[in-house]
């Protein structure tokens, strides 16, 4: 009886662990959280897009919760989901962009040509901003709530679907 | 001659800018231990973009930052943990090929301890029932039936 246990021990082991590597083989490992998640939007000083002269830092995302938006000239995604980030503009979220490894000449023209939701946007071209907030590929978008802390990641190009399902209800979540 | 001099001299030449373009930079160190320890941060840390590649080893532009900061706060004077840390902050976890022990990793770090003790202890309890099964010595009724199923085997 006890042996019988013991060989049974075997397969047992098996199948546990045969279902934890199989269930393992189905993550997508490019779905990870932000580290920055639940910590305060990364300290930084910076021009901004359209005025050299302005200087912003982190206290810009003080007071409302705001869409963090990382976009490039140089980034196909970028256009393609700027009618998105327009219609939530249109929904009174306030908007904020990061205008990463970029020139200023490059980013206007892009913002006129596809449309600017952006109340401002950050100028970054050393991509130092970026860098703090972990950006490894535009676009990525951040949600800011009011006390500055990121609360919600998106990796990558935002959707119609996306914007319903996942961006929507967390902006509802954090208001 | 000189045409095959020549022909060298840009041999070396296209080799040396195709080094370049490949993205792994050139850099200058005063000191042979901080070069050591530049290649082992940037090999032990992987690429957030393209996943199985070491940022030493990657052309994405992320890499590229993440190898300049590396050798910017080598520069500093930031040590080895600081400096794995500055990268964890921004990038995750997910940017070790190392974990690093912690409660989430306990398990991973622990298990192939805890499955060598559990093999140990199980080898220790075997060997201890076969002394104890050799060492046991056979009643006379026990000896009969053996001899009896002998003979059986012999005679038939």
């Amino acid at each position: 009886m006890k042996r019988r246990l013991l060989l049974l021990l075997l397969p047992v082991c098996f199948l546990g662990l045969a279902l934890f590597f199989f269930q393992g083989l189905s993550l997508d490992p490019s779905q990870r959280d932000s580290a920055l998640m639940a910590r305060e939007f990364p300290a930084f000083e910076a021009t901004t897009l359209r005025d050299k002269n302005r200087r912003v830092d982190q206290s810009l995302l003080q007071g409302d919760v705001t869409l963090v938006n990382v976009w490039g000239e140089w980034c196909p995604a970028c256009k393609q989901e700027m009618p998105q980030l327009l219609e939530l503009a249109d929904q009174d979220i306030r908007m904020v962009g990061v205008n990463y490894r970029d020139t200023r000449e490059k980013g206007m023209e892009f913002l006129s040509e596809f449309g600017d939701p952006f109340e401002v946007n950050i100028f970054d071209p050393e991509g130092e901003l970026g860098f703090d907030l972990g950006v490894y590929g535009a676009p990525e978008t951040f949600l800011v709530d009011a006390d500055g802390v990121i609360r919600y990641h998106h990796k990558g190009y935002v959707s119609p679907q996306d914007v319903r399902e996942r961006i929507l209800p967390e902006v509802e979540k954090w208001r | 001659m000189a045409l095959m001099r020549t022909m060298a001299a840009l041999l070396l030449l296209v080799i040396a800018f195709g080094a370049a373009a490949g993205g792994i930079e050139l850099r200058e160190f005063d000191d042979p231990v901080m070069e050591k320890r530049y290649h082992d941060l940037t090999a032990s840390m992987r690429c957030p973009l393209c996943e199985n590649q070491a940022i030493n080893d990657s052309d994405a532009p992320i890499s590229g930052d993440m190898r300049e900061r590396v050798y910017q706060l080598l520069q500093e004077g930031q040590s080895d943990i600081e400096i794995v840390n500055h990268m964890v902050q921004r990038f995750g976890e997910y940017i070790l090929y190392n974990p690093r022990l912690e409660s989430r990793t306990y398990l991973l770090w622990g298990l192939p301890i805890a499955l060598v003790l559990l093999g140990a202890l199980v080898v220790v309890l075997m060997i201890r029932a076969r002394r104890n099964a050799s060492a046991k010595a056979l009643s006379a009724e026990e000896r009969q039936r053996i001899d009896a199923l002998i003979n059986r085997k012999r005679s038939s």
